[in-house]
């Protein structure tokens, strides 16, 4: 049976205001609300079809940072067979490069043939997760994934390309697969199947002594975007302000 | 531990059917008369592929699975038009109906749609995805303030519910603002929770979430527990319901009044300070859970009565045959759903028996209404003038004169 390694990690929750800490080179996590990653949750939800279609094993990895174990609890409410959480010092932040070395190791223990990660984050500044976790590994990545089949020891893959291009990919497994979509949108569990595996399910805990950050970028400063006073207010009535706007579009000769 | 699938076996048929004994009246489901007054009441109930009748008659029959199989169930919008004309007192709207969407919800045959509000609910403590720390930024700029319990630290008489729409939607803080007028104006003595309160939740449990309803409730039982008043006063009709009906069940029991209620009880005092703008034409929408759900007719007419130059006109849907207008049980949540089933808004029919009963105002008590009823209003013919307008703009516009 394949096994399915999904790697999971929470990011900045943009439905509160951003705040910048007092040293200027980070968010304060005073106020800060994490989510899932959104392209983690499509990682998620492809293991789950792949399992649904193929009868894969799921495991979903995580580093432990506040709201995590919600996260994982709802992962096994969806179907994951098992969900593991890595304890260190997580709570500050980590670069993607620590990460994805902590993560790496413990793979090699789990021995997974197939790893999905969401292809990018929103506090992705060091590159994503996905690339550099092939590299520690030693395996094939194909990133900006929506789609995936699985065939014996290969993995038929939907990689989206701009312009509006699909290129379809067959790549051998193990294989790390950075998905920028699932097949369909993440499913709705009921918050008493979660509750219910809150008691029914446990976390299998797996400690970090060391994360090295090494090869990331270094934050310098941190500041917010700073308003620009460059668009034009038009004033006068309906009939000015169209004929203005006709004017203008004549102008940059968009008519 | 692999998502369920909805069982297909007579059992669940069976363990289902016996489930809704469970419910107040649940064991008349028995006496059911096969009438079908409940499918033709429903105002989607010609393109439902199982109205209520239906479902229990394939229930008997022992196939009730197929009933599953169909997603026709979320058209239902737990407006109590079927439960208030059945012969038998079914209580179809909170028992069979609300069931049948806890099962689809479980199976996971949710739309979208809904799939959204339930997760921001979840997460945010409202529907709409809101920061639950703006929750009392309505208020922010208002002198008096209004008094948050955590800051205030002191008993007050009423505890006010503001609830999700009043808190946040743009066009129905303007509903809660004119309340707010009305309450100070009369001196009354509230406070409000501000970011401790969460989403009332009654409308996502009639959508099939019992589970969320009760996380969202424990969370309003202990925000509750904190503080000291005498009773509760809410904006909205679905927080009325909730508080009234439901919380009891979960031990978390208070006096609870629909705003309307709790004016009309001070009509003398109010009566005085209405100046009134001019005659006109006002009919009254009952929204269905103060209405048909509460059985609370008559006050918010007294109150618009009250009103000097009002003259009160009914549409030819009133009192307990009033129409929905599309938003409950899960329907303010589901319009494209809606949408794409039935091609007509029930928002829409609404606004032209308002227009037909020669209204200049269509008066509401529910925050669902005046963003629905004012979209609709824009797609009625003859409707262009007809304002919409929540009881507490109607009071507060006639305290100003």
């Amino acid at each position: 049976m394949t096994h399915i390694l999904v790697t999971a990690k929470l990011v900045p929750d943009l439905v509160e205001e951003l705040e910048i800490a007092e040293s200027g080179t980070a968010l304060d996590m005073t106020w800060l609300r994490l989510i899932i990653n959104e392209f983690d949750d499509h990682a998620i939800e492809q293991a789950i079809i792949l399992k649904e279609r193929s009868g894969c094993e799921v495991t979903v990895i995580a580093p432990d940072q506040e709201g995590m174990d919600d996260v994982l609890f709802t992962a096994a409410a969806k179907g994951a067979d098992r969900i593991i959480k890595l304890v260190g010092d997580f709570e500050e932040g980590v670069n993607n490069h620590a990460l994805a070395r902590t993560l790496a190791a413990s793979t090699k223990e789990i021995g997974p043939d197939l790893i999905l990660t969401g292809v990018q984050g929103n506090d992705d500044f060091d590159g994503s997760v996905g690339p550099y976790l092939a590299e520690y590994l030693g395996m094939t990545y194909v990133g900006y994934v929506a789609g995936v089949t699985l065939e014996g020891d290969k993995a038929i893959v939907h990689k989206e390309y701009p312009g509006g291009l699909i290129a379809e990919l067959e790549v051998t497994l193990p294989a790390v697969l950075g998905i920028q979509a699932a097949e369909q949108p993440p499913r709705y569990v009921a918050v008493s199947k979660v509750r219910q595996m809150m008691k029914e399910a446990s976390i299998d805990e797996v400690d970090v002594l060391d994360l090295d950050p090494s090869g990331g970028l270094e934050i310098s400063s941190m500041y917010l975007p700073e308003a620009a006073e460059r668009a034009e207010m038009l004033d006068g009535d309906e009939e000015e302000i169209a004929a203005r706007l006709v004017e203008i579009f004549k102008e940059i000769g968009v008519v | 531990m692999a998502a369920n699938e909805v069982s297909h076996s007579p059992s669940f048929t069976k363990t289902f059917y016996e489930s809704l004994f469970d419910f107040a009246d649940g064991e008349n489901i028995k006496a059911c008369l096969q009438c079908a007054s409940c499918s033709g009441a429903c105002p989607f109930g010609y393109l439902m592929d199982f109205p209520p009748g239906r479902m229990i008659a394939w229930m008997r029959a022992g196939i009730f699975d197929e009933v599953m199989d169909t997603d026709t169930v979320w058209m239902c919008i737990s407006c109590y038009a079927c439960t208030e004309v059945c012969p038998k007192d079914i209580p179809l709207t909170p028992g069979l109906m609300t069931r049948a969407k806890e099962e689809l919800l479980l199976a996971g045959n949710v739309p979208t749609e809904l799939q959204s509000a339930l997760e921001f609910s979840q997460r945010y403590g409202n529907p709409l995805g809101e920061s639950p720390r703006k929750r009392a930024d309505w208020a922010k700029d208002l002198q008096p303030e209004v008094p948050i319990m955590r800051k205030a630290k002191r008993p007050v008489d009423v505890l006010w519910f503001v609830g999700d729409y009043p808190s946040y939607h743009p066009r129905v803080q303007q509903s809660t603002i004119a309340l707010y007028k009305v309450l100070n104006a009369l001196g009354i003595d509230y406070g409000i929770l501000g970011p401790e309160e969460n989403s009332d939740g009654d409308t996502q449990r009639l959508a099939g979430e019992k589970g969320l309803f009760e996380m969202l409730a424990e969370k309003n039982g202990k925000a509750f527990s904190r503080y000291e008043f005498n009773e509760i006063i809410t904006t909205d009709p679905h927080a009325y319901n909730a508080i009234k009906n439901e919380y009891p069940q979960l031990g978390i029991e208070y006096p609870v009044k629909h705003f309307t209620e709790f004016l009309a009880e001070r009509l003398d005092d109010l009566k005085p300070l209405l100046k009134g703008n001019g005659e006109v034409k006002v009919t009254y929408h009952d929204p269905c859970y103060l209405g048909r759900a509460n059985k609370v007719y008559d006050q918010p007419r007294a109150l618009l009565e009250a009103i000097p130059g009002v003259e009160l006109v009914e549409m030819s849907h009133n009192r307990t045959t009033s129409l929905c207008c599309g938003g409950g049980g899960g329907g303010m949540w589901l319009d494209g759903f809606q949408w794409e089933k039935a091609h007509v808004r029930l928002s829409e029919w609404r606004v032209s028996e308002a227009v037909t009963a020669g209204a200049d105002v269509l008066a509401v008590a529910c925050p669902y209404e005046p963003p629905r009823f004012e979209d609709a209003a824009k797609m009625v013919e003859g409707a262009g003038n007809l304002a919409v307008k929540d009881i507490a703009e109607l009071l507060a516009d006639a305290m100003e004169g």
